[in-house]
């Protein structure tokens, strides 16, 4: 029997393995941007939960006009269609705003690998002299080039010893 | 032009505000001074279009006539746009780009750290993710007038006569307080009158940093953005960007 028939059932609508499933799945489905990092890891995913009969995924988006919104509501409810879950509602909410310091350590650690410096510091405590490590060769002789990059979550910077530039994934 | 409640056209200052700006911008694309100046542009469109749609689909719920948001930008015309004045204004040079910029984020900064603390959550919410965003545009349009007016002899003289061309269309920004009185004693726009206050301190402070001189403060005229008496310049943004979803009506993504 396919899990959407059980998970469709009130019975099981309850049940806090098919949640906890749900999470697994949403755990897989990459940024299209940054297809290093799910959208747990970004922290996007507020809330996941059954209402009446139904499954509600909360997210929220990392800036105003990021254009892969849609993109992403769309690929988080073909994942759980796929896994089963029949009845997705997608809901979109703006408070509180995101901000990276919900990105997790593995979420981080695959930026860095993938050759983006993750967000230095905290967005709740901001500080303004931050070093920021090149994602190449780790070293902090870094400077910025400018303050937007390929996208608006990210700015360019340039390493001074290996020279390569590379994107830094702003602390917001 | 139609007139709806003061929330209401609050809401559509800022969401038309937004989206002008925003369409403004774009036309640098392929011609900014620097690949990464234009990449920089861009992406802060990018966040004005966002922050436009919240706003304006807020403003369509309330307005509640069938339109979407999407035809509030499309469909009207502009005498029932309420935008700044100012972010109409001709891009000009890069010194006149930066100038519009900056007046404009730091009145945005000023406005969006107000509504933050709205007792409207659904504004307060809005408001507190583009403070964010607006924050890192103001301090990367304050950097450019403080490197172009504390620069070469050339630089400081343009920067200057750019501020002192844009100045006037300042005086929007301390709005008739008939409108704001209200919305202040409801909490909906708490210190709603020190927005003119607040701004005036961050452009004070940036002018001074950049060896510019402020000019003096900009009178009331005729026009008025949010009334809908708009400069001829409205028109042409508008005849650009709506010419598509007029020509075909069923277009779609
Ligand atoms: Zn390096």
């Amino acid at each position: 029997m396919p899990t959407g028939d059980l998970i469709a059932s009130d019975q099981t609508a309850a049940d806090p393995q098919a949640l906890k499933h749900a999470w697994q799945v949403l755990d897989e489905v990459m940024d299209p941007e940054v297809p290093v990092i799910s959208l747990t890891d970004l922290g996007i995913v507020r809330d996941v939960e059954w209402r009446g009969g139904q499954l509600c995924v909360v997210l929220t988006p990392t800036y105003s006009g990021c254009p892969a919104t849609e993109h992403i509501e769309q690929s988080a409810k073909n994942a759980l269609n796929e896994a089963g879950f029949t009845r997705v509602q997608i809901e979109q909410q703006l408070a509180p705003a995101w901000t990276t310091d919900w990105i997790s350590q593995r979420g981080r650690e695959r930026l860095k690998a993938y050759g983006i410096a993750p967000p230095v510091g905290s967005a709740a405590k901001p500080s303004f002299d931050k070093i920021i490590e090149c994602p190449l060769c780790g070293s902090s002789n870094t400077k910025e080039i400018t303050e937007f990059g390929s996208t608006a979550c990210k700015a360019l910077y340039q390493c001074n010893d290996c020279l390569e530039p590379f994107d830094y994934f702003k602390c917001i | 032009m139609t007139r709806y409640d003061d929330l209401t056209e609050l809401l559509l200052q800022l969401g038309d505000s937004a989206m002008v700006q925003a369409q403004r911008l774009c036309e640098l694309v392929g011609g900014a001074p620097a690949l990464e100046e234009e990449v920089a542009l861009m992406n802060v469109g990018l966040d004005l279009v966002g922050q436009a749609r919240n706003w304006l689909e807020y403003a369509a719920e309330r307005i509640n006539d069938g339109r979407t948001a999407d035809d509030l930008v499309f469909l009207r015309d502009s005498s029932d746009y309420c935008n700044l004045l100012l972010v109409e204004l001709p891009n000009g040079d890069f010194g006149v780009t930066i100038a519009k910029q900056f007046l404009f984020d730091s009145w945005h900064y000023a406005m969006l750290q107000s509504l933050s603390g709205s007792s409207d959550e659904r504004i307060a919410a809005v408001a507190t993710k583009s403070f964010k965003e607006v924050t890192y545009h103001l301090r990367r349009s304050s950097e450019w007038v403080k490197r172009l007016g504390d620069g070469t002899d050339e630089s400081h003289q343009r920067m200057q006569a750019a501020i002192d061309q844009v100045w006037h269309y300042s005086f929007e920004f301390s709005m008739p307080t008939e409108h704001l009185a209200a919305l202040e004693a409801e909490g909906v726009f708490p210190a709603a009158s020190t927005v003119h206050e607040r701004w005036s301190e961050t452009v004070k402070a940036v002018l001074s940093e950049a060896t510019l001189t402020q000019p003096e403060a900009a009178a009331r005229n005729y026009l008025s953005g949010r009334e809908g008496l708009h400069t001829e310049s409205l028109g042409y943004i508008l005849a650009e960007m709506q010419f598509l979803p007029r020509a075909y009506p069923d277009a779609n993504w």
